[in-house]
């Protein structure tokens, strides 16, 4: 571990801790920089957050679900413009599609299939038998049943602190008050349970099912 | 009066025992996930034993508080020693120890509940994060107050790997963790979208590079030469493959997004920086088995010189296929398959799980002042190890070469997918998964099996000369 001579590296900077503290400081920052600030100061071309309308009450909840279960760690949402990719999931994936996405959910394994364009592929009654028991739809599936998504509540007051959040982070909600997200949870979720209704499914609009539902029902469909 | 009462090894001491402690528990909820992607009752049907939720259970046991608690051992070991001072506070010392292990248990107890940020290894929630910046700060507040006040002119070159990761480390989670909080529980990052997954991912492949591969260095650079009584290579290329891992290591996060929505020149650079870190990673990769010349009939007898061989030995293999992975032509195959979680269990279990025991199998007999229990069980866990990785990596290269090709796969008769249910590409995976789970239960096996030797080593009794100076 004794080194000889004293070469210039150790009376310049071994020496001196702080000197070498603000190197490694400089070192880390330069590349840091270079590639996070032009993601806000140089302009992607068009404001591609326009084309996508932002998630609704209900979505946005049923978003919290698919994070709190982390299905990103086994389904991506970002096809590659591949044609191998694009014959089976659909259109490649654009970054104004997940302009409104907190936390980015773009995943890394596919043990499952990519999800970007999930939205309109099957019907609601498909997603409900799916979630309650995945060989049922898909035989031979490894993904685990998540029944308690069929009895397990979201209430209006954590959504409507959900919606406050992002409205405060900058995304347009008009009316974030707890009563104007109520209805907007009612409103969509009665949409969905009258679609399973149909299907002989009883479910309620504040079922996380059908959050969960109304989520993966708006991937891909802008 | 010995060193070990000078300098604080108490706090060394617990630093180990939780290492071997939460690394026996990351490792355990490694295999029983293993089993889950092999056959899915394994998951129990209970919400909190989901693939999902232990994932994230794993990765943040194993990356945290298994090789946190070794590098915050060895770092308590090796850095007044090479300052001739000890830590700065040892009121810190016990604040950083007691600290990191509440955070550790807060976080089996909440991400089981699927309280989650959702971002992949910063999942831990936002009281969480505010908890470790603070404990982290205690941990630099001794670390540079240690340095302040050392009483030695020079940094050596331990010490350099070391402050990188206190400086970077700072960076990285306090940036990444930036979120407006909603309830006690969520919150939601300032970034959306691409810049998150842009940020994440910065963050992410540099807490591989300034958590998993800096600190280890430096505890190369300090245990390695210690154990074969040599000295380091070179000096030159210590201080070359530095400057050089620091500056190209934060440019590489981009790999993880190629032929993303992420904008062309990022990728590009992601990628070319990539493919440029393996010169310094193999130069650090020969400056440490360089420094076995002369010693290499160790390898024979010793089992901490056959650990750091084969963890240097894997450091360079990780490095090699890393870069090759960050090709965007090699990405297009790899990326979303097994391929990539063989690649980071070749990292994880070949380089800082072999470097960990490598180290401890030295270092417990030094702070307790015996000799090792077994050198047998030493030599059987090594072999145990070394073979489990093996069966791992193949098993997950196969599987991943093997789903790449079946999802690109075109019928040249009809131009159309040639196994176009996602099912087809799964099933195929199940004997690999199988696989994989033998490998990954070798490797608990063997650190099960240094935990007893190591336990027995520090309750044998003292030897006779020690009792003497006593």
């Amino acid at each position: 571990m004794i080194h000889g001579e004293e070469s210039w590296h150790r009376k310049l900077v071994e020496h001196r801790s702080a000197l070498m503290a603000v190197g490694v400081t400089v070192g880390i920052a330069l590349g840091s920089l270079i590639e996070i600030v032009p993601m806000y100061t140089v302009a992607a071309g068009p404001d591609m957050a326009d084309t996508v309308a932002p998630y609704t009450a209900l979505e946005l909840a049923g978003r919290d679900i698919y994070v709190r279960e982390g299905c990103y760690n086994c389904h991506s949402q970002m096809i590659r413009p591949f044609r191998a990719e694009t014959l089976r999931y659909g259109d490649w994936s654009r970054a104004g599609e997940v302009a409104w996405d907190r936390p980015f959910q773009l995943g890394s394994r596919r043990i499952g299939p990519d999800l970007a364009r999930i939205g309109g592929k099957y019907p609601d009654a498909w997603h409900y038998e799916h979630m309650a028991d995945p060989r049922a739809t898909t035989p031979g599936s490894i993904m685990p049943p998540y029944p308690w998504l069929l009895d397990d509540k979201i209430t209006a007051a954590d959504v409507a602190a959900t919606v406050g959040a992002h409205a405060t982070l900058g995304v347009p909600y008009d009316d974030t008050s707890v009563e104007a997200v109520s209805r907007s949870l009612e409103e969509q979720g009665g949409g969905i349970v009258t679609r399973l209704a149909e299907a002989r499914i009883d479910a309620e609009p504040d079922d996380e099912i059908v959050a969960l539902i109304a989520y993966l029902q708006k991937l891909g469909a802008s | 009066m010995s060193t070990g009462e000078r300098y604080d090894d108490a706090t060394v001491k617990r630093f180990i025992g939780a290492t071997v402690l939460w690394g026996a528990v990351g490792m355990l909820v490694g295999v029983v996930l293993a089993l889950q992607l092999a056959w899915w009752p394994a998951n129990l049907g209970l919400p909190w034993t989901t693939f999902g939720r232990l994932r994230p259970l794993h990765t943040n046991a194993v990356i945290f508080a298994f090789t946190g608690n070794f590098i915050f051992a060895a770092i308590y070991y090796s850095l007044p020693r090479l300052l001739k001072t000890p830590m700065f506070s040892p009121l810190l010392s016990k604040v950083h120890f007691w600290g990191w292990q509440a955070i550790i248990v807060s976080a089996a107890i909440t991400l089981p509940l699927g309280l989650t940020q959702g971002k992949e290894y910063a999942e831990l929630i936002w009281p969480i994060d505010v908890a470790i910046a603070l404990v982290w700060v205690a941990f630099a507040v001794n670390f540079f107050g240690a340095i302040w006040r050392r009483r030695v002119k020079h940094l050596y070159v331990a010490v350099w790997f070391y402050m990188s990761m206190v400086i970077t480390i700072t960076v990285l989670h306090v940036t990444n963790s930036l979120a407006l909080p909603a309830t006690l529980t969520r919150s939601y990052p300032v970034f959306s979208g691409m810049t998150d997954a842009l940020v994440q991912w910065w963050y992410g492949h540099n807490a591989v590079g300034f958590l998993l591969t800096t600190p280890i260095l430096g505890i190369m650079y300090y245990f390695l030469p210690k154990s074969v009584e040599r000295p380091v290579y070179s000096y030159r290329l210590s201080i070359v493959h530095f400057w050089a891992l620091v500056f190209l290591y934060i440019w590489a996060g981009p790999h993880h997004l190629l032929y993303s929505a992420l904008p062309d020149w990022a990728q590009t650079l992601g990628m070319v920086f990539s493919v440029a870190l393996i010169a310094p990673s193999w130069g650090g990769m020969l400056n440490g088995l360089l420094t076995l010349r002369g010693a290499w009939d160790k390898l024979r007898t010793d089992p901490v010189v056959k650990f750091w061989v084969v963890a240097v030995s894997f450091y360079g293999m990780s490095t090699f296929e890393g870069p090759l992975m960050s090709i965007r032509a090699v990405n297009a195959l790899s990326h979303y398959t097994d391929w990539t979680i063989g690649h980071v269990h070749s990292g994880a279990l070949g380089w800082v799980g072999m470097a960990a025991f490598a180290t401890l199998y030295w270092l417990v007999p030094q702070v307790y002042g015996r000799e090792l229990h077994s050198q047998k069980a030493a030599t059987a866990h090594f072999w145990l190890a070394t073979i489990g990785i093996v069966i791992y990596i193949v098993a997950m290269w196969v599987a991943g070469i093997t789903q790449g090709l079946m999802w690109r796969a075109i019928d040249p008769d009809t131009g159309l997918l040639a196994y176009p249910n996602f099912m087809d590409t799964v099933l195929q995976l199940i004997p690999f998964y199988w696989l994989r789970l033998l490998g990954g239960l070798m490797y608990l096996c063997g650190t099960l099996l240094a935990g007893w030797n190591l336990w027995q080593t520090a309750r044998e009794p003292l030897p006779a000369r020690h009792q003497e100076v006593a």
